[in-house]
């Protein structure tokens, strides 16, 4: 019985379908699990009010978030010093109390028997700020030039009103400082090389030395009215402050100029809170960050990802199959080529921290240092390509996945017929037109495969790059405005390094952990989006030069 | 190597094999094989190899599989240049010039020699580029030149009038037959003086077969053509002159009606009438 049922092969069917089953619940759980922890973050959740009994006894007014929850033995507390009676397990929360500036903490625990009291009123503000993360409290007064212009219910619709100018003022303030100012500023420190470089060479020519003294000051007074327009901005910004009543009954005043958001949480409907969700989840996606990257955005890391692999694509394809083409097609098949294919083989299995070392010192130190000398003289001291950059981090990424690009290519290469080859060969094309007009574009797919297999790799790797370019928090992306648009030589963000950078070294761990989760799935994201993009091409290759299957 | 060229058009000794050296003699020379040895690595594939291949017939070769009918093809385009440990002796002239000669540029040859495989091999293209692959790569840009051209050589291989509303398809989208039509057409477009044919028929069914045949009769007007082919009914149908290879050596050439009705030697009428092996 149990024999014929091994003979029948479905003990074979069994065993590699559920291989296939588990490892698709390993992926899906982990996406499951990274998706749920990291974008509850964005929901506007309830904000409470306690009245929580001390263990002295005294009875305080707490106000926050429950931000997670975990039953502990009464056994364990009272080791902690924890007057608690019985035996039972005691549930305590982790409260995001907010109000760092006041309270000097961020979240605190409670356990459960010491709460009074608990509500949910409606009237509670809670306060995303610039700085200082979130406040929550009572809005007592809104504030014009000092003068309380608006008191209890009316105080929120004005508060609303004034928050939407200032909000855009402030859109008005970075775009000023961020484009017209960058630029000047750009645009004077390439005077200034400019000049440099004149010294440099000894050029005395007084024309040169006019013209860039005519320049400068052309920008300079840009600048000044610029300057003028910014400060007039910070005046009107600076004109609303509300004043709120926090939990321990103090008074805060909050300058508008500081307000991300304002919202009352518990009075928010449904379809509010959805509204806010999405309004928060695309403001992480596109905003750059705030707080030493432990709120607002992460748009400049996703744009370095994406950034260094396009770039990397761009250099490791023509090395990889240049390199396959001679050893497929023109070196003497033999031991030398073999040797070389197992070393290449190898060269894919080197930990990736090792090419960040080799980058660093070639490219980066070596590379890097003489092309400053030669090219870039004017700028030393202060390194132009002699530092880790964007292109050097491509460049080590191209490095580290070229032996990928060259295997695939070889395999499709090989897999070329040779009735192909023959019948543009007897059409009287040499041979490197054959490979040019026919063999290569046949192989395209193969070459695409490559890449993807390239890309998966180099998006997800970190280590390499905390050598050779990628930085905390970068001033500038590495394409803008200004000439010439990309700008190689930058220091880029990187989400793979955000993730972290914002979970382990980051000064608010508690409040980040959700977005190290929530970066985490977009950094899948973001490598799923490249490698469906290269799979769609290849597939459209694939069907252009579907080779005879007869 | 010998390059000087023989003082009568035709080698004596060369004809001397066959009795219908008569009717060979008459004929314009386009290919002369001589000394023709062939090795693969240490194996000899050829041996001493002497023939004469006359300008406008078709020649066919018949033999057993492995007889080496595809290798000599071969040689006269140096298809086997391509081959690893492919060693040969003496010359092929065509035209009185030894294509093996050091001042030979292949590419130049395989423009002079076209040849189409056993299995259609077009190239993962449209018809149209197909048959303009080698005008494009003799540099051809006249768009109008080039549209001619394409009519006319799918003209030729009898295939105009079933593909000229899709020019611009893959090539994939044609049967065998048509595929391989296709390939005869990208062939002469550039005008070769010869056309080698390594057993074009033998991936296709009957009736594409008969299309082939007939092409066959069409085109030996303009081109001097050489085919191999298991099929010997197909050598009578439609060559001119036979030659019966058997173990790498030309046992007997001459009219193929002479070498199928009256064979000279034992073994090619062992072959002809089914009692070789």
């Amino acid at each position: 019985m149990i024999r014929e049922w091994f003979k029948s092969g479905n003990p074979w069917i069994w065993l590699t379908a559920s291989a296939v089953s588990v490892s698709l619940i390993l992926v899906f759980g982990l996406l499951l699990l990274i998706a749920a922890r990291g974008l509850g973050h964005f929901w506007p959740a309830t904000v409470w009010e306690y009245d929580y009994k001390n263990q002295d006894n005294s009875v305080v007014r707490l106000v926050g978030e429950v931000h997670d929850e975990e039953a502990v033995s009464a056994q364990r507390l009272r080791e902690a010093g924890l007057a608690i009676e019985g035996d039972e397990d005691v549930t305590r929360y982790l409260l995001k109390t907010g109000n760092r500036d006041v309270l000097g903490q961020d979240f605190r625990w409670i356990l459960e028997p010491g709460i009074q009291d608990m509500r949910k009123p409606e009237t509670l503000l809670a306060i995303e700020r610039r700085e200082w993360g979130n406040l929550y409290g009572y809005l007592n007064t809104v504030q014009e030039n000092q003068q309380t212009v608006a008191v209890g219910k009316g105080a929120w619709e004005s508060l609303q009103q004034r928050l939407q100018r200032a909000t855009a003022l402030f859109a008005q303030i970075r775009a000023l400082e961020k484009g017209e100012i960058g630029s000047i500023n750009y645009g004077l420190e390439r005077l200034r090389l400019r000049e440099r470089g004149l010294e440099l060479e000894n050029n005395t020519d007084p024309a040169e030395r006019e013209s860039i003294k005519q320049e400068r000051a052309a920008l300079n007074a840009e600048y000044e009215g610029l300057q003028k327009q910014l400060t007039d901005l910070y005046q009107n910004i600076n004109r609303d402050q509300i004043m709120v009543t926090v939990s321990s009954g103090e008074t805060v005043m909050v300058p508008l100029a500081k307000i991300v958001h304002a919202y009352r949480p518990n009075a928010m409907s449904l379809l509010d809170k959805l509204g806010f969700y999405m309004a928060k989840v695309w403001e992480f996606v596109s905003d750059e960050p705030r707080e030493a990257n432990t709120e607002g955005g992460i748009f400049p890391a996703i744009f370095g990802t994406v950034m260094m692999v396009i770039i990397m694509s761009i250099m490791v394809v023509p090395f990889g199959v240049v390199a396959a083409v001679y050893l497929r097609e023109y070196a003497k098949q033999g031991p030398l080529t073999q040797l070389i294919r197992i070393a290449v083989n190898n060269l894919a299995g080197v930990p990736s921290i090792v090419y960040g070392v080799f980058g660093l010192g070639f490219f980066v130190y070596f590379l890097g240092g003489n092309l400053d000398q030669l090219f870039f003289p004017e700028a030393l001291p202060t390194p132009t390509f002699g530092t880790p950059g964007l292109m050097w981090a491509s460049l080590t990424l191209a490095l580290l996945t070229v032996p990928v690009v060259i295997v695939a290519t070889e395999e499709g290469l090989s897999r070329i017929p040779k009735s192909v080859r023959e019948g543009s060969l007897a059409l009287g094309a040499t041979k490197a037109e054959t490979l040019w007009r026919t063999v290569l574009p046949m192989a395209s797919p193969a070459i695409m495969t490559g890449l993807i297999l390239a890309i998966a790799r180099a998006a997800g790797e970190v280590a390499p790059l905390m050598l050779v370019g990628v930085v905390k928090l970068a001033p500038s992306l590495p394409l803008d405005g200004n000439m010439p648009f990309l700008h190689l030589d930058r220091k880029f963000m990187h989400l793979g390094f955000h993730i972290y950078d914002v979970g382990f070294q980051s000064p608010n761990v508690e409040a980040a952990r959700p977005l190290v989760y929530a970066t985490a799935l977009l950094l899948v994201l973001v490598i799923v989006a490249l490698n469906l993009t290269a799979i769609a091409i290849r597939n459209r290759l694939r069907e252009k030069y579907r080779t005879l299957e007869n | 190597m010998n390059n000087s060229t023989p003082t009568h058009a035709i080698d004596i000794e060369v004809l001397s094999r066959g009795r219908n050296m008569r009717q060979i003699a008459d004929e314009t020379p386009c290919l002369q094989v001589q000394g023709l040895n062939l090795f693969y690595g240490q194996k000899q594939a050829l041996h001493d190899i002497d023939m004469v291949i006359p300008k406008q017939r078709v020649t066919a070769y018949i033999g057993p599989s492995g007889c080496g009918k595809s290798t000599l093809l071969r040689c006269i385009n140096r298809m086997n240049d391509l081959v690893d440990g492919v060693r040969i002796e003496g010359q092929i002239l065509l035209d009185k010039q030894n294509i093996y000669d050091k001042s030979v540029n292949v590419a130049d040859l395989r423009r002079r020699v076209g040849m189409v495989f056993q299995k259609p091999n077009p190239f993962p293209k449209s018809i149209y580029e197909n048959v303009a692959y080698g005008l494009r790569l003799q540099g051809v840009k006249d768009r109008r030149t080039m549209d001619d051209v394409v009519e006319n050589a799918l003209k030729s291989a009898a295939l105009w009038d079933e593909v000229k509303d899709r020019l611009h398809d893959s090539a994939f989208g044609l049967s065998g037959g048509q595929q391989q039509r296709l390939v005869i057409a990208r062939a002469i477009a550039i005008e070769p003086e010869v056309l080698l044919l390594d057993e074009p028929a033998s991936a296709l069914d009957p009736i594409s077969t008969l299309k082939i045949e007939e092409l066959i009769y069409e085109l030996k007007n303009k081109y001097t053509i050489v085919i191999v082919t298991h099929n010997m009914q197909q050598a009578a149908r439609v060559s001119d002159y036979t030659a019966f290879m058997y173990m790498g050596k030309l046992i007997e050439y001459g009219d193929t009606n002479t070498l199928f009705t009256n064979p000279d030697q034992k073994q090619t009428e062992d072959y002809i009438t089914g009692r070789y092996g």
